[in-house]
């Protein structure tokens, strides 16, 4: 199902934000590997929601913004998206580093959304400093890259068969990726002291296989959160959704009910 | 045209290639042996103060976390050439600004090198190859950018001499810059950058610095050259002088053609050691989308360095002048009228293992014997008769020549 996505204006930015279904609004943001909302999993929840998917700039080959330098502006670009789409008591969900960014959004203000949901999501230093808590994911090889991403790695995309179109575009995916999380790497420093300020019910979502960024990561970050709730999902990796999309929907439907 | 010895300082003792997957970055340093490291860094000193004796001038770089290049601190290596040598002009080739802190440290080292060596320093600003990304943990998108900020703020370091000025630029800030000591030339030593593309050479025409292209070769040569020329007449109205265009090359000239080719090959190494994977010469934001999309598909061998490269092809390329003095003189004198001529020839006369001996060889019959006939080359230039001579060369047919030293592309 192809979504409407309409281009929204807003000071310093243009942003596509893919829309899809009705029913209560579920703002969701999207990770480093690129947009979600056409996958058979948002189709499945646009049948219960009005999805509002935005695409960080720089992805799908949009551009960045000239003043742009990190992910503290591509919050407060979606602080300004949040009110320019007046959303109300929408459900938050953000994979990966859109799970960082809708953390951040969380502890800023949860006046516009109900609840929160962070898919194998990156934003906390666990470790040590020589603890490496999320792979580095510019300087891994492939292969390597692909067995930590995945639960079935053979559901990796291949380069040597992907379309030169497609391939560029992946390419400017992970330059955009890189200017949000290069520096301090996946993180912000300053986030757990400001996670106590999340008062809506939050749920992380994580891939039982994920070797990006692992489960043990998620338990920690979830303990973080007051009163947050952690459920891992059997064979799939840093995207549960994509390699378990039923297990994945029927968990956010319980937790929206 | 002024002729410089360059080295890049390699560690060639390794174990086989086929137990390493990168020669860069991640090679563990337990195949560094420390006895044998300060013997090759004397050796190289040495190289360079015999280049000197030959009436060469000097070049020299820095990588980092790499076997192919042990200097991770070129002012190091200027530093003790500022005081061994006396007469040769000491070109650092270059400063990789765009992955260092803080450029008001590099101002300074650069004044003390030029202040040392009174006046020899020649100084070079580079954005760095993409494999330096990793060992310098900067992002690589915008370092175009960023090098030209750190560049701003070094050039009104060396030339403000009243007492502090305030920088607070994007990427780098300094609120009380008055460096001591400043330099020796005035205003300030030469500048030269790396240029690898008509576009990257636009800037660099501008401010009248050297451009210097690496191993482009006969397939990119004309293009960023005459990228150059023209960014040079649109701001100066004028023809560009060949000082301000330099190439680098591998050059190796022998008494025999047997023994050149044997030198040629030796030489090689350069190119046949840079094994280095995509994870490593593809970060984001270095490259154009459509340039790391061929990367990530392979294409270029990962890091595009082909390293089953044979003498021939580079010969062919334009990326290694070798031979005897006289088809070394040939060559160089083809490929610059290709060109449409270059003041500075950065010759690579050691790679890998390369003996002093051999070195000192090749080094010598240049300068006996090839250099005086460059210099005459140069003295008799005349752009509009080099105009004239370049129309009568027709672009080479170099399809089958590939993406070669599109590394250098910067």
């Amino acid at each position: 199902m192809a979504g409407n996505t309409p281009k929204i204006e807003l000071r310093g930015a243009t942003v596509d934000v893919v829309r899809k279904g009705s029913g209560p609004q579920l703002f969701m943001l999207h990770g480093g590997g690129g947009p979600v909302a056409e996958m058979p999993f948002a189709d499945k929840l646009a049948e219960s929601f009005e999805v509002i998917a935005p695409v960080h700039p720089g992805f799908n080959g949009s551009p960045i913004p000239e003043h742009f330098d990190d992910m503290q502006d591509l919050v407060y670009l979606y602080r300004d998206l949040m009110d320019a789409l007046d959303l109300d008591d929408a459900i938050m969900m953000g994979f990966s580093m859109g799970g960082w960014a809708a953390t951040e959004l969380a502890v800023m203000s949860t006046a516009r959304i109900s609840k929160l949901i962070l898919v194998d999501s990156v934003g906390v230093k666990i470790g040590g400093r020589e603890d490496r808590d999320v792979a580095d994911v510019f300087a891994t090889p492939p292969d390597e890259l692909a067995r930590l991403t995945w639960h079935d790695p053979s559901k990796a995309p291949n380069p040597m068969e992907m379309a030169d179109a497609d391939l560029e575009m992946m390419q400017s995916n992970r330059v955009a990726l890189g200017l949000y999380t290069w520096q301090p790497y996946m993180h912000n420093p300053k986030l757990p002291h400001r996670l106590h300020r999340i008062d809506v019910p939050t749920l992380l979502i994580w891939g039982e296989s994920d070797g990006l960024v692992t489960p043990a990561y998620g338990r920690a970050f979830c303990g973080m959160i007051p009163g947050a709730e952690m459920i891992v999902i059997p064979e799939a990796g840093h995207a549960p959704q994509v390699e378990q999309p039923d297990a994945f929907v029927g968990h956010v439907m319980s937790f929206a009910q | 045209m002024k002729a410089w010895f360059f080295t890049e300082d390699a560690y060639p003792q390794l174990p086989d290639q086929d137990t390493y997957r990168s020669i860069r970055v991640n090679l563990p340093n337990q195949h560094y042996d420390p006895v044998q490291g300060a013997d090759n860094y004397h050796q190289f000193l040495d190289m360079w103060l015999m280049a000197e004796d030959l009436g060469l001038e000097l070049m020299l770089n820095e990588h980092h976390q790499t076997a192919t290049c042990v200097v991770p601190s070129v002012p190091i290596m200027a530093g003790i050439l500022a005081r061994e040598t006396k007469t040769a002009r000491i070109l650092v080739l270059g400063n990789p600004l765009a992955n260092l802190p803080r450029p008001t440290r590099t101002a300074e080292e650069m004044a003390m090198i030029d202040v040392i060596s009174r006046g020899r320093l020649e100084c070079g600003f580079v954005r760095g190859v993409p494999y330096e990304i990793a060992p310098a943990n900067v992002l690589p998108y915008r370092g175009t950018e960023r090098m030209w900020e750190a560049h701003d703020l070094i050039i009104k370091a060396w030339t403000t001499h009243d007492g502090p000025f305030n920088f607070e630029g994007r990427w780098f800030h300094s609120r009380q810059v008055n460096i001591w000591p400043r330099p020796y030339q005035q205003p300030h030593p030469p500048v030269w950058v790396t240029i690898g593309s008509a576009g990257t050479a636009v800037p660099v025409a501008e401010h009248e610095y050297v451009g210097a292209v690496f191993l482009a070769g006969y397939p990119r040569i004309r293009s960023i050259f005459d990228g150059y020329r023209a960014g040079y007449l649109a701001k100066h109205g004028g023809d560009a002088p060949i000082d301000r265009l330099a190439y680098c090359a591998l050059v190796y000239v022998a008494d025999d053609e047997e023994e050149a080719k044997a030198g040629g090959e030796t030489l090689l190494w350069y190119m046949t050691s840079n094994k280095v994977p995509v994870e490593y010469s593809n970060p984001p934001g270095y490259h154009p989308p459509a340039v790391a999309a061929q990367i990530a598909k392979g294409g270029r061998g990962g890091a595009g360095i082909p390293l089953e490269a044979t003498l021939e092809d580079q010969m062919a390329r334009g990326n290694m002048f070798c031979g005897t003095p006289d088809q070394v003189y040939e060559q160089i004198k083809a490929f610059y009228e290709y060109s449409g001529g270059f003041g500075h020839l950065l010759m690579m006369g050691q790679a890998g293992h390369l003996t002093m001996e051999q070195t000192r060889r090749s080094m010598t019959l240049f300068s006996r014997e090839v250099y005086p006939r460059l210099k005459e080359l140069t003295a008799s230039y005349d752009a509009d008769q080099m105009k004239e001579t370049r129309a009568a060369l027709p672009d080479k047919d170099l399809a089958d020549l590939g993406n070669f030293g599109v590394e250098f592309v910067r």
